[in-house]
């Protein structure tokens, strides 16, 4: 029934895009985030274990899950799993693995284009004698639609439809004439200029270019053992979701790409080329470059604080400043190197979440690669464009924590058993070994088939039920608080503060604060309020017509009044988001079951001829 | 840089580098299969 004739043109192809579809933005802005927030040195040993217990394993089954697939013509999860399980049911489990490729490419494709901008950026000079709050500033003004950054109105929604064209053409070209040409172009000079920013930062020097601290001392910062957080289970729980999210794993596209591999051809030592190079990148390189530089420049102290905004605001807001003082041409090397880096592991990974959507609809209703492309692009720019227009109301967290973070571990999960539990460890064991250029450690079979679905169930549950504060001993069947980032503390939308309405018309403080100042900028009233321990600020930007209800050096406590007029709360934002997500998920369904329509009926005619 | 550091930061980033070389350097060498194989490069290849 498919005209799909895709193949991968060489094995250093293979396994370069995998790897690329590994490599992402997370290597270089959440891992040493992570590392710093989880023990240091340490966090190393749980990093490794798991990806020894989990990554690895998730490797060997969504690969051979993938070529197993690809032998019945299916290249994509729906049918290849109703086929391993024998059941309609996983057919609807697999649809998951379109679903997800969609909705991550609809914000990450929103954060690789924030990368292409600051590359020119760089290239131009923009942020040439800015100061740290000017270029923190320059991005919230990117992000803030009604300014501009370059005179160009509505830059970020100019740069996000770029970005998307780029990755419809790239996909339009096929998987060997785009996505590999791409991979082989983007990873080597990924790894060029991670390399040339590592140098850079371990050999900055005390005393030159403005740097307080050598380049030595963000890496011992970084690597120092802190060996007491091994008893910390958050610092597993982190371990383990890094390895998660490093890998791409639970999305459905490792085992696309696999399923473009012949039954007698080698899985298992391209599956550990792949997930060995994703972890080089991520420990080598991404461990080298923005801590040691913004240590040399900020201090410990202020980089802690930093990295409790997360690695967006410090690859953003702080490392083009940091680069100015490497001096104008330098500056503009370092940025076009860093964010090119950045762009460049986006590019590769929302590629690879592409390919699924093009290859079901090119397996499943006749449709050219072009077409496909074009309706992967379109889907994307639509569902893309609130996390653009709402990023302020936390529609791409939101986008993010659903599709990002849940649906990858539900689906992990659920393949994890089908593949050792139903499907059987025996027939599994005989795919991943089958064609084996290396001979994979027997242990493994009962890894797979024991320790990774359990560690998986365990992740599961005890994110839907994580206790308030972490406090796992203290919690008991009458009295289990949960914690509001819980699945089910998300899903009823758990300490949504005195704002828990979807409209207003007045906006109440969300905790004790004093109001430091109320100004006006770009034509809007801001107020800034600060916690009365002074460390904490947030800024409150008004709508038109919004009144402000109290002024400087008022010392408000939760729920009283901090402005007043037609409010929409951040609460109607992400529940359309939601809202979003969750009709996306219906159509993927329903298409699945469009395509199981059109299998039957071609079945049928196929067998009347036959027997005619 | 404290010692305790540099032994960590050494470990880890030699026992990665040596892991990955070897599975990406066998990778490469690794013998080719009969067409038809997975790969477009070697099509025009003559099967041995």
């Amino acid at each position: 029934m498919s005209t799909n004739k895709e193949a991968w043109g060489s094995r250093i192809g293979l396994i370069l895009a995998m790897s690329g579809n590994a490599v992402g933005l997370g290597n270089f802005l959440r891992f040493p985030v992570q590392a710093v927030q989880n023990g240091g040195g340490a966090f190393i040993i749980p990093y490794l274990v798991c990806f020894l217990l989990l990554g690895i394993p998730l490797l060997f089954v969504e690969w051979s899950i993938g070529r197993y697939g690809g032998r019945f013509g299916h290249h994509t999860t729906p049918f290849t799993m109703e086929k391993m399980g024998k059941s309609t049911l996983w057919r609807y489990v697999g649809v998951f693995g379109i679903f997800s490729n969609v909705a991550i490419a609809a914000y990450y494709c929103y954060i690789e284009s924030w990368s292409l901008s600051y590359t020119m950026h760089s290239a131009v000079g923009s942020f040439r004698g800015l100061d740290q709050h000017a270029v923190s500033g320059f991005f919230s003004n990117y992000l803030d639609l009604a300014t501009t950054t370059t005179g160009i109105p509505f830059e970020a929604v100019i740069f996000f439809l770029v970005c998307m064209a780029l990755n419809t053409w790239v996909l339009s070209r096929g998987i060997s004439g785009g996505v590999e040409k791409m991979a082989k172009i983007a990873m080597p000079l990924l790894i060029f200029f991670g390399l040339f920013l590592a140098i850079k930062a371990i050999t900055l020097k005390a005393g030159h270019e403005n740097a307080v601290n050598d380049g030595w001392v963000g890496l011992s910062f970084l690597w120092t053992p802190q060996f007491d957080s091994l008893l910390n289970p958050k610092v597993w729980l982190a371990a383990a979701g890094q390895i998660f999210f490093t890998l791409s794993l639970g999305q459905g596209s490792v085992q696309c790409f696999a399923s473009y591999v012949k039954k007698k051809d080698d899985i298992a030592l391209n599956a550990m080329s792949a997930g060995w190079m994703n972890e080089w990148v991520e420990v080598i390189l991404g461990a080298s470059i923005i801590i040691p530089i913004s240590i040399g420049y900020l201090g410990i102290d202020k980089v802690i604080e930093l990295t409790g905004l997360g690695g967006l605001g410090l690859g953003f807001r702080t490392m083009p400043f940091l680069f100015q003082q490497w001096g104008p041409a330098l500056a503009a090397m370092a940025g076009i190197a860093f964010f090119g880096l950045l762009f460049f592991a986006g590019i590769t990974s929302s590629l690879a979440m592409g390919t699924p959507i093009l290859s079901f609809m090119q397996d499943e209703f006749n449709w050219s690669r072009k077409n496909s492309a074009l309706i992967f692009g379109g889907a994307v720019t639509l569902l893309g464009l609130p996390t653009v227009f709402f990023f302020q109301q936390g529609v791409l967290d939101e986008y993010d924590y659903w599709a990002g973070t849940v649906s990858l571990v539900v689906f992990a999960m659920l393949e994890m058993i089908l593949f050792s539990w139903v499907f059987g460890i025996k027939k599994g064991w005989r795919e991943i070994t089958n064609g084996s250029d290396i001979k994979v450690p027997v242990i493994y079979k009962f890894i797979i088939k024991w320790v990774t679905p359990f560690i998986l169930i365990i992740v599961f549950f005890g994110s839907l039920v994580r206790p308030a504060n972490d406090e796992w001993t203290k919690v008991s069947l009458t009295s289990w608080p949960l914690h509001r980032e819980s699945i089910i503390g998300q899903l009823i939308h758990k300490d949504a503060g005195p704002n828990a309405t979807w409209f207003a018309d007045r906006f109440y403080a969300e905790s004790e604060c004093i109001v430091d100042s109320i100004y006006r900028e770009n034509g809007k009233t801001i107020i800034a309020v600060i916690a009365p321990d002074q460390v904490t600020s947030v800024s409150y930007v008004l709508r038109k017509g919004n009144l402000p209800a109290v002024q400087t050096g008022d010392h408000l406590k939760k729920g009283d009044t901090l402005y007043t007029g037609r409010v929409i709360n951040r609460l109607a934002y992400l529940n359309l988001a939601r809202m979003l997500l969750l009709s996306l998920f219906a159509f993927s369904a329903f298409l699945v079951f469009k395509a199981s329509r059109r299998r039957k009926k071609h079945a049928a005619r196929h067998q009347k001829i036959h027997t005619s | 840089m404290k010692t305790s550091a540099l032994i960590f930061m050494l470990l880890a980033q030699v026992t990665i580098t040596t892991i990955m070389l070897y599975f990406l350097i066998r990778a490469l060498r690794a013998k080719k299969r009969p067409e038809p194989d997975s790969y477009t490069d070697n099509d025009d290849e003559e099967d041995e």
